[in-house]
């Protein structure tokens, strides 16, 4: 079997007992992504070269020596493209500067490695905004992989890569994570440092891992979390309302007996799909068997987080956005006489239409006029979104719900109708909102036109209690035989 | 018939951004639906509630006002379209 199939954990063992070496790595994943890359288009580039010479040199005492790790291309890693899947970063942009997390993972042992396809500036949920073409879903290529992460879930679950990262506005991690059979942690705003990540919506992006299984979404998050004197809004470990945890990993393996489990009725209403609703009920009797008490719940405010959303998000998007000037770095229009037709050109055509439509949708909230009426209100909305869940988490340690009330769609489906794309985000946007960390993990298969399509269960934990998500995802996965599954 | 309706072409301006006019059409059409869903927060009585801006409520993160490393200029420029004489070089802004 090719290495590149394997996880972190394994790799790891194989490792420091010598049986393997960093280069056989790469040289099954470079094998692996030959074969396969074609078909998925999940990496926009990658370099061999570099990759094998760090891997001669890798450390294989290090915690994460000697593992590649795939990037979502909005995550800056030093002379490596970070094109954002944009045509106004595709031309000439290299990155002069590691992320945070590149350092942090470097400097645990990893081995930055390729470039992974995503929608435009991280703007969609299936990656056909990407300028270089959507990725496929290697459950079945006619359909999306989900987005914007899309190439990091399509490479892991494709195992042409061990792990990758991602970035979560609304659900870009868990979304993809759950089309395609993986699983993906969206950590609680402040978590991971955001410094050297794109900026999309700043007020809610978060950095995470993709993986295998949750014991290597575990170990990735030992090495990305900390406070970074780069990111103001990082939190460290030990602060004000932050549990010190030094190993995501100690809970792994401990019970999940009398873990009180809340399912929101307002998750499990009309619009999902009857056989996810039947795969995450399985689910449910499977946690409780596990020894979990189950009870419903109500968040009242569900119904506003997709109006919220497509508030907060773009009016924070046209604001990040403005520095594509055309003039410190990306498309730079030619043939223009004066500085305001040089703007208007570069970025007339540098963006996508969705990052257009965005960009519009966020100046309008935001301008004269119209800022009372929807981005003011959109906030009060936050704050009654996020008292629901701070209210639920009084009686509850964990609340659980279909990750996508739908299952992953075919390429072209929603193609001119953005909004019918932005309501299948209903269960995803509301946990950025209120800055908690989620998890989706693979429960159970659909039969769609002849394929088997992975179905993703979502569990969202109190501010800062990753390890009981980490823990309760676990004991289900161990329960369970989803996560061996392997397209064919 | 929608109910809302965006100035696509004042707000294009304040954007910045240049739209062909099949673009501003198809926005229009796309923004007006997206905005009359989004209407549906005014059903909602959010008068009482205070704003959030941040999950998180961080204040007053100051660093010290310390010299530190920072890029180079060649590291600032490494990425521009077009540069002179180690500045980045864009149209002129000041009237002759």
């Amino acid at each position: 079997m090719s290495l590149a199939s394997e996880t972190i954990a394994s790799l790891r063992a194989k490792l420091t007992r010598k049986e393997i070496t960093p280069v056989d790595i790469i040289t099954d994943l470079e094998a692996a992504i030959i074969k396969q890359n074609p078909a998925l288009h999940a990496y926009l580039s990658r370099d061999f070269d570099s990759a094998k010479r760090a891997a001669e040199s890798a450390d294989i005492t290090l915690p994460l020596g000697g593992i590649p790790i795939g990037f979502k291309d909005n995550i800056n890693v030093r002379g490596e493209p970070c094109t954002c899947g944009s045509k106004i970063l595709a031309e000439n942009y290299t990155a002069t500067y590691d992320a945070t997390v590149t350092t942090k993972l470097r400097n645990a042992g990893a081995i930055p490695f390729g470039r992974l396809n995503c929608d435009e500036f991280a703007m969609g949920s299936s990656t056909e905004n990407s300028a270089f073409g959507p990725s496929r879903n290697p459950w079945d290529h006619a359909r999306v992989p989900g987005g914007s992460s899309g190439g990091s879930a399509s490479a892991v679950a494709g195992d042409i890569a061990i792990a990758t990262l991602g970035s979560d506005t609304g659900g870009s991690i868990r979304q993809p994570a759950a089309f395609c059979g993986l699983v993906g942690l969206k950590p609680t705003y402040g978590t991971v440092s955001r410094y050297g990540l794109v900026a999309f919506a700043s007020s809610l992006d978060q950095i995470g891992p993709m993986t295998k299984t949750v014991e290597d979404a575990a170990i990735l998050l030992n090495h990305l979390a900390g406070k970074d004197t780069h990111d103001s809004t990082s939190l460290s470990q030990g602060s004000a309302g932050v549990s010190p945890v030094s190993d995501f990993t100690a809970n792994l393996g401990k019970d999940i007996k009398n873990l009180r489990i809340g399912l929101p009725k307002e998750y499990f209403a009309e619009g999902i799909h009857p056989q996810i609703r039947d795969r995450v009920q399985q689910a449910v009797k499977q946690l409780e068997s596990l020894g979990a008490n189950i009870e419903e719940i109500s968040l009242p405010h569900t119904g506003l987080g997709i109006a919220t959303y497509y508030i907060l998000a773009p009016a924070e998007a046209s604001a990040n956005l403005a520095r594509f000037d055309g003039v410190r770095y990306g498309h730079r229009a030619i043939g223009t006489n004066d500085v305001l037709e040089h703007y208007f050109a570069s970025r007339g055509e540098g963006f996508g239409p969705e990052v257009k439509r965005r960009i519009l949708l966020g100046t309008y909230v935001l301008s004269s006029g119209y800022y009372d009426a929807y981005y003011i209100k959109a906030q009060k909305a936050r704050t009654l979104i996020r008292d629901d869940f701070s209210a639920a988490f009084m009686k509850v340690d964990v609340i659980l719900s279909p990750t996508s009330p739908v299952p992953p769609f075919r390429i072209g489906e929603h193609r001119d109708d953005p909004l019918a794309m932005y309501l299948a985000d209903a269960f995803t946007v509301t946990l950025n909102l209120a800055g908690l960390p989620g998890i989706s993990v693979p429960c159970g298969f659909i039969e769609e036109e002849g394929k088997a399509l992975p179905v993703g269960l979502q569990l969202i934990g109190k501010p800062h209690d990753e390890s009981t998500l980490l823990r309760t995802a676990h004991a289900y996965e161990q329960a369970t035989e989803w996560h061996k599954q392997h397209p064919r | 018939m929608a109910n809302h309706h965006i100035d696509i072409h004042h707000v294009a301006k304040l954007a910045r951004l240049k739209l062909s006019d099949s673009e501003a059409a198809t926005y229009t059409l796309q923004l007006d639906h997206i905005l009359d869903y989004i209407a549906a927060l005014d059903q909602h009585d959010l008068d009482a509630a205070m704003p959030t801006a941040h999950a998180e409520a961080v204040f007053d993160v100051w660093r010290h006002d310390e010299p530190r490393p920072s890029f180079t200029n060649e590291q600032s420029l490494a990425n521009a379209p077009k540069k002179s004489q180690g500045q980045f070089q864009m149209p002129r802004v000041v009237e002759e």
